[in-house]
């Protein structure tokens, strides 16, 4: 399935044919953004004890966001079109079983990015057949269980306490998902329409 | 670590494009599109919850958390430490060091965890990102439900380690 890039983005203003966007559009899906940095700047202005540590912060994480954005997209655009639809329903889909929970587990664990890269690429992964069960299990272990941070956590707090909370937090992780993804059976399926998929990445 | 970690998913993305675009010009071209869309698409929403946590972190320091919930005792600091978990965002190669500083600090091992569940199991700050890629019904039950969870296992690990 071919995405159609002609068609607006999500947040876009009605409009009657694709053209490029208008200040006003710009400015419409840039209005959270806009409305955090004049928050910044009353805070520069009125408390400008605070201002240094807001910019540090703000920084790190804003260098951090566009970093690993840019694998990300390009990893989406990959997905989108090289990745058949039957791989993904082989491997992450409804009869993938323990195994697919293992992978989900596993893709999550890997050392990648942070969290909101995730919802994208569990978007993109849905669209191409995964289980609502796998892509929980996948956000949860994305969340919650990074093998990066696994390390940290054994080092700082100790290795017990990293494997108490690991052995707690996997068999929790799946059975979310199993929750979840009976309950989406149960009330007609997923709210978002699949084929407007490749609008909302 | 980190940065070799992100320089090699650098060279395996754009290996993997690279290879693409070998074998397949007019796919690579798209695919390199579709990154465009997507890029664009995700930094509206990024660019404004990145600077709402940087903005949070700059209010409330680590330093201050630390000091607060080192001196509260018992449930009230418990509750406490979760509810700030949850409503938080800080990168985990941040908040694991963080949740040590406060055990040295003097906060029990269930404070501790309720913390560091809840800053990794629920997140309220990207609540609005998963629900405009997931929608509402999967984001807030995977929310909900990783609150239950989260407070659970606090309570758990800190039976298990107290």
């Amino acid at each position: 399935m071919k995405p159609d890039l002609t068609q607006p983005m999500p947040g876009d203003a009605p409009q009657d044919k694709p053209a490029r966007k208008t200040l006003k559009q710009w400015l419409f899906d840039y209005r959270l953004a806009l409305i955090v940095a004049a928050a910044d700047l009353l805070i520069w202005i009125f408390w400008p004890a605070q201002a240094p540590a807001v910019i540090r912060n703000t920084g790190d994480y804003l260098v951090e966001m566009v970093v690993i954005l840019i694998p990300v997209a390009v990893l989406m655009g990959l997905f989108e079109v090289w990745v058949p639809k039957q791989l993904i329903g082989k491997y992450l889909g409804r009869e993938s079983g323990w195994k697919g929970i293992l992978l989900a587990l596993l893709f999550g664990a890997a050392p990648t990015g942070p969290l909101y890269v995730a919802f994208p690429i569990a978007a993109m992964l849905l669209k191409k057949g995964a289980s609502p069960l796998n892509v929980i299990v996948l956000l949860n272990a994305w969340a919650a269980i990074k093998i990066p941070q696994l390390l940290v956590e054994a080092n700082f707090l100790g290795p017990s306490f990293m494997l108490v909370r690991l052995a707690l937090t996997v068999p929790s992780a799946i059975l979310m998902g199993w929750l979840i993804q009976k309950g989406i059976e149960r009330s007609g399926g997923l709210d978002i329409d699949p084929a407007g998929l490749e609008n909302i990445s | 670590m980190s940065s070799i970690l992100t320089w090699s998913i650098y060279v395996i993305v754009f290996g993997a494009l690279g290879v693409l675009a070998l074998r397949d010009r007019a796919k690579a071209k798209q695919a390199v599109k579709v990154a465009v869309k997507s890029f664009f698409g995700m930094l509206p929403i990024l660019l404004a919850f990145i600077g709402l946590i940087g903005l949070l972190l700059g209010l409330v320091s680590p330093e201050t958390i630390v000091r607060y919930l080192g001196q509260e005792a018992g449930w009230w600091a418990t509750l406490t430490a979760f509810v700030l978990g949850v409503v938080l965002y800080i990168a985990s190669l941040v908040s694991i060091p963080l949740a040590a500083s406060l055990l040295r600090a003097g906060a029990s091992m269930t404070t501790v965890a309720a913390f560091i569940t809840g800053l990794m199991m629920v997140n309220t700050l990207t609540l609005p990102l998963e629900i405009k890629h997931l929608g509402k019904k999967m984001a807030w039950s995977r929310n909900l439900l990783n609150l239950l969870f989260a407070f659970a296992i606090a309570i758990v690990i800190g039976m298990v380690l107290q």
